[in-house]
């Protein structure tokens, strides 16, 4: 039952950062190929009735969290105390400025929340990948399962007291920055028309050249920091189908770029961070929050709550999420297609 | 008490009260907007559909608020109160899992479309959102307060270990508390949008500004107020005394401000508690009342604090007195102010002309805000010195490797945040209502072209 919601919870965290992923990165790709305050508006216009959406995804899974493994729960939002503070206040911002640039039309109103709304996409996708790469890294738990992180130490992954930040979480923020970027400029792609639209697509070609350098190397120093990692994939060798579909992901994503099939192009791109994330799970299992000391490392099993809780949050857990798939196919329904200009008209007036 | 864990109380006290005071708002217009567009829908009076957009857009400010400050509240049970969430995560975070999966999703789904969708997809699914964006808010609140009751009367639960355990699902569900105290919260999130819509319809109508819709939004928001109001004293208020009564003796004694053990106790009006001596300045009692209240019975004994042992007292008597006693007052204000509305409303539409009670009206806006935000402080320091009553004291529930600093850190960063938040709502609001109801009327044209058309078709019509 705890290996069946270790997949769910990853699940619902992999929706998470595909969705919300797209509009975090049409934020911090935001500055780079809107030209004037049209293109700004429609690149909001483009995630406005569906952000607060993805975003709930977070929190559910972060509820979900809590119930399947409340200790894991505790001790990682209370270990990483000040980062996800400053997530929230991140979100905050980002929330509101998504939703007040519209509300007073004066070009200096719309300034600073463009520049908060850049400013906090950005430093979200950098912060989750940091977290991310935190949890394969491993914590300095103690022996009931507690710790204190503080956001940086002597930046060397290998310290017996590590920091949030050091040079192998900075890359795989840095790594996280530039595949949500490229999703998020891609997404923007197949929603906005010409000449938005093609400039979204090239942003997306570069950053994707960038992405490169930096998935072989987040890839290789992973490898070399977690030992978990490269004994998950040889003991258990069909893993490597995950990093496989991200390689496949990977380049069908500039394929469709070229070819200007924007939409496939995403589709590649969710396949892409799917891949990963799942590549990340498969590498830790059935670890969840590695330590420092192996001994301590919280798991599938001792951070587990009862089976029965397990057992019936399963039940109503199926039913909630067919409500919600069936809600996101409406929203997307409903919203599917490229932004005309007289659409812009109507929500944020 | 550490000082990091008072920290850590106060950041959470402070940034519940600063979120709730915009749920509270949103419930309450939700279903306001309900009745406004059912209007539209029944009357095809073009003026209840401009309302409703008008007030959509209040909403939608108010909800954003809402959500962005409501997502720290989940994750600090994780950060601040990490004991807490390793002993009882097995079942109090079920029913906060549940409220992202039940409402969430269904709030920011409808949402979406109410916001963005009239033009496209027509009125009846416009009504359509409307109405499930009104269940998905007080679904959520729904989850909210169940996770609340669990913790003011846990249930179904069997100890393991150093651990709680859910052991019976339905019963937390179906806590018996949970009932009493969602008809209050609800019907209280009721009296604050009644009060809102009302409020801004006295104020264009002192102004003399957009009549029409004033006229609307001081009905709907009058007989909407009146009835809630009446709801929130019998049976809701009512029930959730007995209650509390039953099952939480001390909280009982120390909200009413009786220390000692009495027969034909009364109901304090007014009066400045003394904890320490146990005694009442300058008290203004009418005698027999609270015994008939509690047990339906003018002479029966009524528990004073001296019948329990200190320790269980909760820690904050005199807070916690005042904050019962605002929300009683203010409630019993509320009744007096919507019901001579209602009466002038029905007595030939006098009220429309009744400047001095369009005056208290426009007045009284804000003080469902501080009326709830009392009844919440009255809940929660009743609870103490418990985080779950009987079963683990609050000082034990907090997170143990968390310094003063830290604490302080964040909180202090919670203030500013939450200041500037605030000043950039009070700006926005007092820009929505200068523009006025009327600037939603230019869409009327386009909109009824639009009805039943598809996205691209109404788009090419509408090509202003």
């Amino acid at each position: 039952m705890s290996t069946l919601w270790f997949i769910l919870v990853g699940f619902m965290l992999t929706a998470y950062v595909v969705l919300d992923g797209f509009d975090l990165g049409a934020g911090a790709i935001q500055p780079f190929i809107a030209s004037s305050d049209e293109d700004r508006r429609m690149i909001l216009r483009s995630i406005g009735p569906v952000w607060d959406g993805n975003e709930v995804w977070l929190i559910a899974a972060g509820g979900t969290l809590f119930f399947t493994f409340p200790l894991l729960y505790a001790s990682a939002f209370s270990g990483f105390y000040l980062p996800l503070i400053i997530v929230l206040w991140l979100l905050m911002g980002r929330g509101v400025s998504i939703e007040l640039r519209g509300r007073i039309a004066n070009p200096l109103w719309a300034s600073f929340w463009d520049a908060l709304f850049f400013i906090s996409s950005a430093l979200l996708i950098i912060f989750y990948g940091a977290a991310m790469a935190n949890v394969l890294r491993g914590v300095s738990l103690a022996a009931n399962g507690t710790f204190f992180l503080a956001l940086w130490t002597d930046f060397n992954p290998f310290s017996k007291n590590p920091g949030i930040l050091d040079w192998y979480t900075i890359l795989i923020a840095l790594m996280a920055l530039g595949v949500l970027t490229a999703h998020g400029a891609t997404y923007v792609a197949v929603k906005t028309p010409d000449p938005l639209s093609s400039r979204a697509r090239r942003a997306a070609r570069v950053v994707w050249g960038i992405n490169v350098v930096l998935l072989l190397l987040g890839t290789i120093a992973t490898w070399i920091v977690q030992p978990h990692v490269s004994n998950s994939f040889f003991s258990r060798p069909w893993g490597f189908i995950f990093p496989l579909l991200a390689v496949v992901g990977f380049v069908a994503m500039i394929l469709f770029n070229l070819r200007q099939n924007d939409l496939f192009s995403f589709f590649s791109s969710c396949l892409l961070i799917a891949a990963l994330l799942a590549s990340a799970a498969f590498a830790i299992y059935p670890l969840m929050l590695p330590a420092v000391n192996p001994a301590y490392s919280l798991t599938i099993s001792n951070a587990s709550g009862s089976l029965y809780g397990q057992t019936v949050g399963l039940v109503w857990w199926i039913i909630g999420m067919v409500l919600a798939a069936t809600y996101f196919i409406l929203t997307y329904r409903l919203f599917w297609g490229k932004i005309s200009m007289t659409s812009l008209q109507e929500g944020y007036e | 008490m550490p000082i990091s864990t008072i920290l850590s109380r106060l950041q959470f006290a402070f940034t519940i009260s600063f979120h709730y005071l915009f749920p509270q708002l949103t419930m309450g217009l939700a279903l306001l907007l309900v009745v406004l567009k059912g209007l539209y829908l029944w009357r095809h009076d073009e003026r209840f559909n401009v309302s409703t957009r008008f007030w959509t857009k209040i909403l939608a400010i108010t909800f954003v608020m809402g959500v962005v400050t409501g997502i720290p509240m989940e994750f600090q049970f994780g950060t601040n109160w990490a004991a807490f969430s390793t002993y009882a995560g097995d079942i109090i975070a079920q029913t906060l899992a549940m409220e992202g999966a039940f409402a969430f999703f269904l709030e920011s789904a409808f949402l979406g479309i109410m916001l963005f969708g009239e033009q496209a997809f027509g009125q009846r699914m416009h009504f359509f959102a409307t109405v499930m964006v009104w269940i998905g808010t007080w679904a959520s609140g729904g989850f909210i307060i169940a996770s609340n009751a669990w913790m003011q009367h846990p249930v179904g639960y069997t100890i393991v270990g150093n651990k709680l355990h859910l052991s019976n699902y339905l019963a937390v569900l179906l806590n018996s508390w949970t009932v009493p105290q969602y008809m209050h919260t609800m019907s209280g999130a009721v009296i604050t949008g009644s009060f809102f819509m009302a409020g801004l319809g006295a104020y264009y109508l002192l102004m003399k500004q957009h009549v029409d819709y004033a006229r609307i939004f001081i009905t709907v928001g009058v007989i909407a107020g009146f009835l809630a109001s009446c709801f929130q004293l019998f049976p809701s208020g009512d029930m959730e005394g007995r209650q509390v009564a039953t099952y939480q003796p001390v909280k009982l004694a120390a909200m009413e401000g009786l220390f000692k053990t009495q027969s034909g106790a009364g109901v304090i009006i007014l009066g400045q508690p003394d904890p320490d001596h146990g005694t009442l300045d300058n008290p203004l009692i009418v005698p027999n009342v609270l015994s008939f209240l509690t047990y339906r019975r003018w002479t029966a004994t009524v528990r004073g604090l001296n019948a329990f042992p200190r320790s269980q007292w909760p820690d904050s008597i005199s807070l916690l007195y005042y904050s019962y006693h605002i929300m009683v007052g203010l409630g019993t204000i509320f009744i007096a102010i919507m019901g001579f509305g209602a009466l002038f409303l029905l007595w030939q539409r006098r009220l429309f002309r009744y400047r001095w009670m369009l005056w208290i009206i426009m007045l009284a806006t804000p003080f469902p805000f501080i009326a709830n935000t009392a009844g919440w402080f009255t809940t929660e320091l009743g609870r103490q010195p418990w985080i779950i009553y009987g079963l683990l004291p609050t000082a034990q529930g907090v997170t143990s490797t968390l310094s003063d600093g830290n604490v302080l850190f964040t909180l202090l960063g919670f203030m500013g945040m939450y200041l500037l938040l605030g000043l950039v709502y009070v700006l926005l609001m007092t820009f929505e209502a200068i523009t006025g109801p009327a600037a939603h009327e230019h869409k009327q044209e386009s909109t009824q072209e639009a009805e039943g058309l598809s996205d691209e078709f109404a788009s090419g019509l509408g090509g202003e």
